[in-house]
């Protein structure tokens, strides 16, 4: 159609023209062209694995395992049995394994990263260039390297099997392992969480109470602090009275008797292998060092103009950095901050290279060479990380919803 | 206005003495209040006493860590070190006496004749000692290239640019592999048939043989021919016989692979990238929901998986008999892989073109094609090169997990040179992470620093 009027070509020429037309047959094209080849994917995958005797199936889930997994988290929590346990089982255990390094991978991180990224703005020289050598240093030295310098280079030097390095009487290192006091709740423990609960939920509701009531009368109420009490004491009162109903199996030490016997004794106490140190420490100072640096640009992304306007109202430095400063920046900094968290959820698969039980290590390494099932293994391991970043993309998207600047 | 008197008792009559600055203003004092003292030195009231001891302290603490780590790292690797081995005592040159050495007790140092004896595994693999040539060239090549392209006054930049991303490439996988590929006749007179066969099709729109139809999109045709015409030559070019010896992709290693990764991942993302940013922005909502699921499937795991799908995967999709070494199948893996983060980054270029230059296009009456070839691309390719040159940081860094699935990267080398006993000694790790993060972090850094020039030059000039 031409709205000029000008006839400018005949009407079967026009079709090839119509916008409409066009794009629904590039459509159809595309559509064409990646189902075909998925459609021929396939084809070859299951010629290719009928001429190895191998079919596809998720039934090898259900089978026995034949192989022993390094005492950690996720074995602790599934009470993983050589041969009793099946694959599930093995799975399991991997995205835990992953979770516990992951989770305590981002809180160092997070600490660590806060802590570089201010000292990198501090207009003190020594903590300024301290930081700015942090950052340069474990930002521009790829995390496989820095994982191998940690396990290989630094663990490995601590004491042998018999011997050990006392933190206190009861905590202690050695090649082993990391030793501590493992809690062993007995009989009335449940209360004591129960009580835990009750004071976190009665904390939020406190700041939330006395934040609202500031806000309409102007009347300041220490919310904050009476929550902070509610939540430590609450459960140690009920601790208490209970009769402390928590027991704390300390490790073994030996360090007479015969030779062999020597060093701590297995299965008593809490031990942390030191792979997952090794994984969890360099994660964490890799990841600091990019968090450092969103930190340190988050706040610079606020105009200078806003401190001045925040001096100029009589307001001291801290407060400003804490009421002024802080919320605004913390709008720039969450967005990549969050994507820094899936990025150290993400590499702590390279915990393969130094046989970490994490989900890629424990089954796409070691299960996936006894069974052999590489499709259907590799497509459960894909599908486990895409779904940790569609979680991630949905807070995004919440926090982006919450947090955007309100226009009036 | 009355004059003003002059000599009345209370005027000035020469200027005040120019009093010197302040001391905490100038100089080395002025510049230590600036930079620290004052946040510690503030006793008038109690708050202040305590945050400046607390400020002191951490000071002390942190200045303590920073000094003994520079002192460590110094110490270990030139005090400490042992820097030759004239008599070829291998290990033994770097042992303390109860090792068997002459080193005293408490040594503990580097030992770089270590590194020395493996520097050729480090930078070449297992690579034919007479073919080394070949591996210098292509670095050689390589190295005055980005030098060339990275310096703002040599003329002809932007050509030389093209040469590395279009014909370098090719010229690196002949002096690498020797060439010489075997490739059925058949197949290659089938490829330069289709390719004639596409070249008559475009002239015959040329010349409106077929109507105006296809003469409208006579530049997306003339497109396909030219990329049919560079595989029918690249492939032409792998085929023949220059002479060189065949070096087998296994006896690759070090430096080399970790190169060879990057840049082939780096080079081969680029065009796939600019496709599927293209594509997440097209209006047809088919197109764009196959860009987005291919771009988040790709970003959403890790690089391990995606490795791992590579080499156990992908000789289950491709027919019966095709075999692939394992480097083209890490090459393929890491290539989709950054494909998607290289998608994102050019997106972001793509959205920073303001709407008046789409507008300004269409109104001239361009064509789709036409406007993202000669108006947008150029303008958001060139926004993009900082996010370009920091995907290819990220890729550098992954590079090293190549090691996973057994090829010898930098990392990979010294890992494994690390079995040999000749050198064992208990300092031979730490020597070996030492020398490959260096080589890692001097790499790394330049290329970091040169993105931030980037940036900011393309700041400046908006």
């Amino acid at each position: 159609m031409n709205s000029s009027g000008v006839k400018l070509s005949d009407e079967k020429e026009s079709l090839i023209y119509n916008p409409k037309i066009r794009s629904i047959f590039f459509q159809i094209l595309a559509l064409v062209i990646v189902f075909g080849s998925l459609i021929l994917l396939r084809h070859n995958t299951l010629v290719n694995l009928e001429d190895r005797g191998k079919s596809l199936g998720f039934h090898f889930l259900g089978e026995t395992s034949g192989f022993s997994i390094l005492p950690t988290f996720g074995t602790w929590v599934v009470g993983y049995e050589v041969g009793v346990s099946t694959y599930v089982d093995v799975f399991i255990i991997g995205i835990l394994n992953t979770l516990a390094v992951g989770l305590f991978g981002i809180i160092a991180a997070t600490l660590l990263g806060f802590t570089i990224g201010i000292f990198r703005l501090s207009n003190n020289f020594i903590l300024r260039s301290f930081a700015a050598t942090f950052v340069e240093i474990f930002r521009n030295i790829p995390l496989l390297l820095w994982l191998f310098i940690v396990y290989f280079a630094v663990l490995r030097n601590l004491p042998a099997k018999r011997e050990a390095l006392f933190f206190t009487e009861n905590i202690g290192i050695n090649i082993t392992g990391l030793y501590a006091p493992a809690p062993q709740p007995l009989e009335g423990f449940l209360y004591v969480l129960i009580a835990l609960i009750v004071g976190m939920v009665g904390c939020i509701f406190f700041i939330k109470w006395s934040t609202r009531r500031f806000l309409i009368t102007g009347k300041k109420f220490p919310g904050g602090w009476l929550g902070l009490i509610l939540l430590i004491c609450l459960p140690l009162a009920i601790y208490y009275i209970l009769g402390q109903p928590l027991n704390w199996e300390d490790p073994i030490f030996k360090s007479d008797g015969p030779v062999f016997r020597r060093g701590y004794q297995a299965g008593m106490g809490m031990m942390i292998v030191p792979e997952m140190i090794a994984v969890w420490a360099a994660l964490s100072l890799y990841t600091a060092a990019f968090i450092a640096e969103i930190v340190r640009s988050g706040i610079l992304a606020i105009s200078y103009g806003q401190t001045e306007a925040s001096f100029a109202l009589g307001l001291r430095p801290g407060t400003t950095l804490r009421l002024v400063i802080i919320p605004q920046a913390m709008r720039v900094i969450v967005p990549p901050l969050t994507s820094q968290y899936l990025n150290l959820l993400k590499n702590s698969s390279l915990a393969v290279a130094i046989a970490y039980p994490e989900l890629v290590s424990v089954f796409g390494g070691t299960a996936l060479n006894q069974v052999g099932k590489e499709v259907e293994m590799i497509f459960m391991l894909m599908l486990v990380y895409l779904s940790f970043s569609i979680i991630t993309s949905i807070f995004m998207n919440w926090f982006n919803s919450k947090i955007k600047l309100v226009e009036r | 206005m009355s004059k003003i008197e002059s000599n009345v008792e209370f005027v000035r009559k020469e200027d005040a003495p120019v009093l010197p600055p302040p001391i905490n203003q100038v100089g080395l004092i002025g510049w230590l209040w600036r930079n620290g003292i004052s946040s510690m030195i503030n006793f008038s009231t109690i708050t202040g006493s305590i945050q400046s001891v607390l400020m002191i302290l951490l000071t002390v603490v942190v200045l303590y860590l920073g000094l003994n780590g520079i002192w460590t790292l110094v110490d270990f690797a030139f005090i400490q070190a042992i820097w030759s081995d004239a008599d070829e005592l291998k290990r033994l040159a770097c042992a303390t006496t109860l090792q068997g050495g002459s080193l005293p007790e408490e040594w503990f140092g580097a030992c770089w004749p270590f590194i020395a004896a493996k520097s050729k595994l480090l930078i070449y693999g297992v690579y034919d000692i007479d073919e080394i040539w070949r591996v210098n060239l292509t670095y050689l090549i390589l190295l005055v290239g980005i030098g060339w392209v990275v310096i703002e006054k040599m003329p002809y930049r932007f050509h030389v640019g093209i040469f590395l991303l279009v014909i370098y490439p090719i010229v690196a996988f002949v002096l690498l592999t020797g060439g010489n590929l075997e490739i059925a006749n058949s197949t290659l007179i089938i490829m330069i048939l289709v390719s004639l066969l596409i070249s008559v099709f475009c002239f015959l729109i040329y010349r409106g043989f077929l109507g105006e139809g296809f003469l409208a999109a006579y530049t997306v045709f003339n497109a396909i021919r030219y990329l049919s015409i560079y595989i029918t030559m690249v492939t032409i070019i792998f085929t023949s016989d220059f002479g060189l010896v065949t070096v087998e992709t296994d006896k690759w290693g070090g430096l080399l692979v970790t190169l060879v990764v990057a840049i082939t991942g780096i080079v081969a993302s680029l065009p796939l990238g600019i496709l599927l940013a293209l594509g997440r922005r097209s209006s047809m909502p088919v197109i764009r929901l196959l860009c987005v699921l291919f771009i988040e499937f790709w970003r959403g795991v890790p690089l391990i998986t995606v490795l791992f799908m590579a080499s156990f995967m992908l000789p289950l999709f491709l027919p019966e008999g095709t075999d692939f070494n394992k480097l083209l199948r890490a090459l393929i893996g890491v290539t989709l892989f950054s494909a998607a983060y290289m998608a994102e980054v050019i997106r972001g270029g793509l959205q920073a073109i303001p709407k008046g230059q789409f507008e300004a296009a269409s109104g001239l009456g361009l064509s789709y094609y036409q406007t993202s070839r000669l108006i947008i691309l150029p303008q958001a390719l060139v926004l993009v090169i900082p996010g370009i040159v920091n995907t290819f940081i990220g890729l550098f860094k992954d590079t090293t997990l190549v090691l996973i699935i057994s090829l010898f990267d930098l990392l990979g080398m010294i890992q494994s040179s690390f079995a040999d006993p000749n050198w064992s000694t208990p300092v031979q790790s730490l020597t070996g992470y030492l020398a490959v993060a260096t080589i890692f972090w001097v790499i790394l850094f330049s290329m970091s620093r040169y993105s931030m020039f980037m940036e900011k030059k393309l700041r400046y000039e908006h």
